[in-house]
């Protein structure tokens, strides 16, 4: 395996933040729920509920949205009792190409940065250098293209972009679908296309190579953006993503802990309808909600980040 | 391992963490594998590995409708079907958890105390000696447990020393009879020598004659 990492490899010694060790947190998420939390309180909610893992963030989507304003990195006082009151990973947002709240979110001791279009953007040129850090990134996509080149930077697990805070999955299924259907055309294009293929998406050639062969990412890929009921993750699960995230959906809702416990639970058991019939049940209101289609200029997230 | 004209079927627990790694080892390593999800999965099983995973959010699920899978699943574990546990799937078999009392199957004589490194920016990779696998074994430990005691019985088997300078150091290796516990992560790497190591346990402990007839 490649070591793009800054760690020197030692033998008899301990390696920290090479790209094995950063890939590898996420791989132990799959098959769960992350949950977006705003105070150590919902984390805890979160984590009762089963979450594998909680996004701490000022304000959720919904609330991004309905506030406007600059959104930037939680306060670090939060994102530390956060840590403290829950014993699954913490993860947390910075902004695109904010590699300053990158080294803050760092220097916490927080397991994972979400380098977030849900943010507004530092940086409208250049994301993080995520290879720079020893702790993994995960980033938002729409498609191969925008999937590799984060991977190329340095991204350790990938998400679809979908629209956060609207509570309609339709763009999640859209990223998931784009990204997993351009694999799958990508395993079958004799060897000679794949430079071309590399060029026309925007990707690094190694990767495209890398993923023709092997059929898959060569990070976790979860899904993201507008995940509001346990049939929207399971759906999310059977399109073929790893596991889910969960934003407004959860503490919007009319019951968290009950929806938050049934998410979990579709997620385990995405492919049993009856099951999904069951927690589906008596969840109390879905957040309120908003139709993609109604998004105009820049409040379509998914176009933040290249 | 017995001849046979049949591979052993090992189970792998698949409610949530990297289960599909370890089945990817395990067919390597010349196992067929079943991703378990229900009790009525476990019955013909010749053995069973607990995958890396968040614990707190598989002992949520045991509390639900999965909490028959855990009783069928102990069941077979005391009945001495070979079963493996790495990272949160050690937590998952220990007696004791330090300082916790989430749901587990409580079957192997260990303390566990979870996440003894630190956050992910502690954990690490590096060559572990093993006892009888010889060269080092390049482990992989994410937000790993160590064991802090065994019981009468358990065989330790692999140590992280301290002048490693990881954090932490103890037990990260140990077998019980049937039941073997790594605080690392071999599905994660190329090396299927601890995977061979359960497949001969599991050989070992099939007892009725192999056939072709299949499941």
């Amino acid at each position: 395996m490649t070591r793009v990492t800054k760690t020197v490899e030692t033998i008899g010694k301990i390696a920290t933040g090479t790209e094995l060790v950063k890939r590898s947190l996420p791989a132990m998420l799959k098959g769960g729920v992350i949950m977006d939390v705003v105070n150590a309180e919902q984390a805890k909610i979160a984590e009762e509920a089963g979450a594998v893992a909680v996004m701490a963030l000022e304000r959720v989507p919904a609330d991004i949205r309905a506030d406007g304003g600059v959104a930037r990195m939680s306060d670090p006082e939060l994102i530390s009792q956060i840590i403290e009151a829950v014993s699954i990973p913490v993860m947390a947002k910075a902004r695109i190409g904010h590699f300053v709240e990158a080294q803050i979110l760092q220097s916490l001791g927080v397991d994972c940065v979400d380098e977030s279009e849900v943010l507004t953007p530092a940086d409208e040129q250049y994301h993080i250098d995520k290879n720079q850090f020893d702790i993994p990134f995960v980033c938002g996509a729409k498609n191969l293209g925008e999937a590799l080149r984060r991977i190329g930077e340095g991204a350790a697990m990938i998400r679809t972009k979908g629209e956060a805070g609207t509570g309609d999955v339709v763009e999640a299924v859209r990223h998931a679908r784009t990204i997993l259907g351009e694999i799958r055309r990508l395993t079958v294009l004799p060897k000679e296309e794949l430079m071309t293929y590399a060029k026309e998406i925007g990707a690094p050639f190694e990767l495209v190579k890398q993923v023709a062969e092997e059929g898959k990412l060569p990070v976790v890929n979860f899904a993201a953006g507008g995940i509001a009921t346990p049939a929207d993750a399971a759906l999310m699960m059977q399109i073929g993503v790893e596991g889910v995230f969960v934003g407004s959906g959860i503490f919007k809702s009319g019951d968290p802990m009950k929806r938050a416990c049934a998410i979990v639970k579709a997620t385990t058991f995405y492919k049993d309808p009856e099951v999904l019939a069951k927690v589906s049940r008596n969840l109390g209101e879905a957040m309120v909600g908003r139709s993609a289609r109604t998004l105009v200029g820049d409040e379509t997230l998914a176009a933040r980040g290249w | 391992m017995t001849k046979t004209d049949r591979r052993p079927l090992v189970g792998v627990l698949a409610l949530q963490g990297d289960f599909s790694e370890h089945e990817a080892r395990l067919r390597e390593a010349g196992a067929d594998t079943r991703q378990i999800r229900y009790a009525s999965q476990v019955a013909d099983l010749d053995g069973l590995v607990i995958p890396g995973g968040e614990s707190t959010a598989i002992a949520r699920l045991t509390e639900e409708g999965a909490a028959v899978i855990f009783a069928t699943v102990k069941e077979r574990i005391l009945e001495g079907m070979p079963v493996w546990g790495t990272c949160m799937g050690s937590i998952f078999l220990a007696e004791e958890i330090e300082g916790s009392a989430q749901g587990r199957l409580a079957v192997m004589s260990i303390k566990v105390r979870r996440n003894a490194f630190g956050p992910q920016k502690r954990s690490f990779e590096c060559p572990l000696e093993i006892t009888g696998l010889g060269e080092p074994f390049p482990a992989v430990f994410i937000r790993a447990p160590l064991i802090t005691a065994v019981g009468d019985g358990v065989d330790v088997l692999g140590v992280l020393p301290a002048e490693l300078n990881a954090g932490a150091s103890g037990i990260v290796m140990a077998r019980q009879k049937n039941m073997l516990v790594t605080a690392f992560h071999p599905e994660l790497t190329a090396d299927l020598r601890v995977h061979s190591y359960f497949l001969q346990m599991v050989g070992e402990h099939v007892s009725r004659p192999l056939s072709s007839t299949g499941v």
